[in-house]
């Protein structure tokens, strides 16, 4: 192998973490106050709203129904628009982020349903309002959650970084569509594969290690 | 003025297209270092009744006011800070399982904006208060059922309440546990002078501990009045059936119904002289016991029995008299149907 293929994968490496925790964070960004918002609005919720709960279900829905590759397609101009091209890393991250957002908001809201709603009573009981309830209680309470949350959702951000690829998106996933698919060069396409299945791991690892080191909830002993 | 009134409170629920009178009506009023029992068999609507006096539950109808304070008119603002003047601790413990055990009782004075330095030294008063000095950095799930009641417990007086409300707090414990939380509760009422509401299902709590008590049923309170004259001469179904601890209304006795039954209560001396012995020495009719229970209440003994007679009614008539006159209370026999 020579030196030039090492330096395009190791390339390929560095767009796909950009594309792959880019999009994952700009995602949080949208997707974690829309999924407070699915939750305070929802039925049982804080501040039980069913018109705004059920506008930014639609949405949600909506979106989530979508392949990720037809949203690829269908959202072109609009990357276009705020990129200012549509092929490359970075204009990646726009349909990701499009496209994992409405999927974090539900990640969300279903960890913060997980909450027992005697502590949150509780919380009321103490004169907390809506505003404390959310970032000392819920978000504290749920962290091991939406750190197990956090962690599925980078992890298929990551496979569909690779499937932007297709179109030119940039990262191991370009590499493997173009010298695989329309090269027929099978071992680098095996490499691609290969350093997909290792950073996948690494993310896996990691979050799963926060997670259950933040959990209070199972330590045993004194 | 009383530190709790609650005026004409109703709470109404839609369910499903129909409405459920969760509370009907309900006059009661607390004063200063009452501790004060609310009791009722489960649905009864004590609970809707005890979150319905720091607002969790807006009342449909009626008002609440503490301390002369009608809350209803207070804004949300106010509300919230006069919630955290009132304590509160449930059946559930409901502590942050994520915080460890300072942290869980420095939450309340987080929420008002106190110093952390502060609320720390505040907290490790009141852990010292409740025994659990040793277990501050403790997490909820390394401690057991009573050790979670005492950090909710040390929790909710960290604000300096001057109310606390339980919400069938020793329900999910022990007996051994609930005497030691109920001890508690009552050391923390008479050192610190806090009104305590308890809501319960159980006789046995509010003996220990309450002076007063009001029973719920069906929504409506029934009965209220202190423990003592409660307990020697319950007047409505629910009262009896909680002092017994049978369900008199839907489990008829037959046998027992069939002979004429008495219920005496023996109170202060009249617990230490045999008084039965000798009522049957003196009038030589049997009198056969049903059912006999002694209880220490207020440090006071009070017992009841329930006694059948013979069905001759002059004989039962001369036997009861003989009570009345030997200073026991003598009602009707609660097993009839």
């Amino acid at each position: 192998m020579n030196e030039q293929v090492i330096k395009m994968l190791l390339e390929g490496i560095k767009d796909t973490l950009y594309m792959t925790l880019g999009s994952v964070i700009i995602g949080y960004i949208i997707g974690l106050p829309l999924g407070i918002l699915l939750y305070v609005t929802g039925k049982a919720g804080l501040n039980p709203n069913r018109f705004i709960y059920r506008v930014v279900d639609f949405i949600c829905n909506i979106i989530r129904s979508i392949p990720f590759l037809i949203l690829l397609i269908l959202l072109i101009p609009f990357t276009r628009m705020i990129v200012g091209k549509s092929y490359g890393s970075t204009a990646t991250i726009v349909p990701l982020v499009i496209c994992s957002a409405p999927y974090i908001a539900r990640v969300v809201e279903a960890a913060l349903n997980e909450v027992d709603t005697g502590v949150i009573e509780a919380a009321k009981a103490m004169g907390a309002n809506s505003f404390q309830i959310v970032v000392k209680v819920l978000l504290v309470e749920a962290r091991t959650s939406l750190i197990s949350g956090f962690t599925i959702t980078t992890g298929i951000l990551l496979g569909y970084s690779a499937m932007s690829g297709t179109v030119g998106g940039g990262g191991l996933g370009d590499i493997a569509v173009r010298y695989g698919y329309y090269r027929w060069q099978t071992d680098i396409m095996i490499i691609t594969v290969v350093l997909l299945i290792v950073i996948f791991q690494i993310i896996q690892m990691i979050g799963t290690r926060i997670a259950t080191g933040l959990d209070r909830r199972k330590r045993k002993g004194n | 003025m009383s530190v709790i009134d609650i005026r004409n409170l109703t709470k109404k629920y839609e369910v499903e297209g129909n409405t459920v009178v969760a509370l009907d009506n309900i006059n009661l009023s607390i004063e200063k270092g009452d501790v004060y029992g609310i009791i009722g068999m489960s649905g009864a609507g004590k609970s809707t009744l005890v979150r319905s006096i720091n607002y969790l539950e807006k009342p449909t109808e009626g008002s609440i006011l503490i301390d002369g304070v009608n809350l209803s008119e207070l804004s949300a603002r106010k509300l919230r800070k006069m919630r955290s003047g009132i304590g509160m601790i449930f059946q559930g413990f409901n502590l942050l399982e994520q915080k460890n055990v300072i942290g869980n009782v420095c939450f309340p004075l987080e929420l008002i904006g106190v110093s952390k330095k502060e609320a720390s030294k505040r907290a490790r008063e009141l852990l010292k208060l409740v025994k659990l000095e040793d277990k501050e950095r403790a997490y909820p799930s390394q401690l057991s059922g009573g050790q979670k009641q005492r950090v909710a417990i040390a929790r909710a007086l960290a604000t300096n309440p001057r109310i606390l409300l339980c919400d069938e707090a020793t329900s999910a414990l022990d007996p051994q546990t609930t005497a030691s939380i109920l001890k508690l509760l009552k050391e923390i009422n008479e050192s610190l002078g806090i009104t305590i509401v308890v809501i319960t299902h159980q006789m046995s709590v509010v003996e220990k501990i309450c002076g007063k008590v009001a029973i719920i049923d069906g929504g409506k309170l029934v009965e209220s009045g202190v423990v003592e004259d409660i307990f020697a001469s319950p007047k409505s179904d629910a009262a009896k059936e909680l002092i017994s601890g049978n369900d008199i209304r839907y489990t008829p006795v037959k046998q027992m119904a069939a002979q004429d039954t008495i219920r005496i209560v023996f109170r202060d001396n009249s617990a230490y002289e045999p008084v039965l012995a000798n009522a049957i020495l003196k009038l030589g009719h049997p009198i056969n016991i049903l059912k006999a229970n002694t209880q220490n209440i207020g440090g006071k003994a009070v017992g009841e029995m329930i006694l059948g007679l013979p069905s001759d009614e002059r004989v039962s008539k001369e036997i009861t008299e003989y009570f009345r006159e030997a200073g026991l209370t003598v009602t009707e026999g609660i097993i009839n149907e």
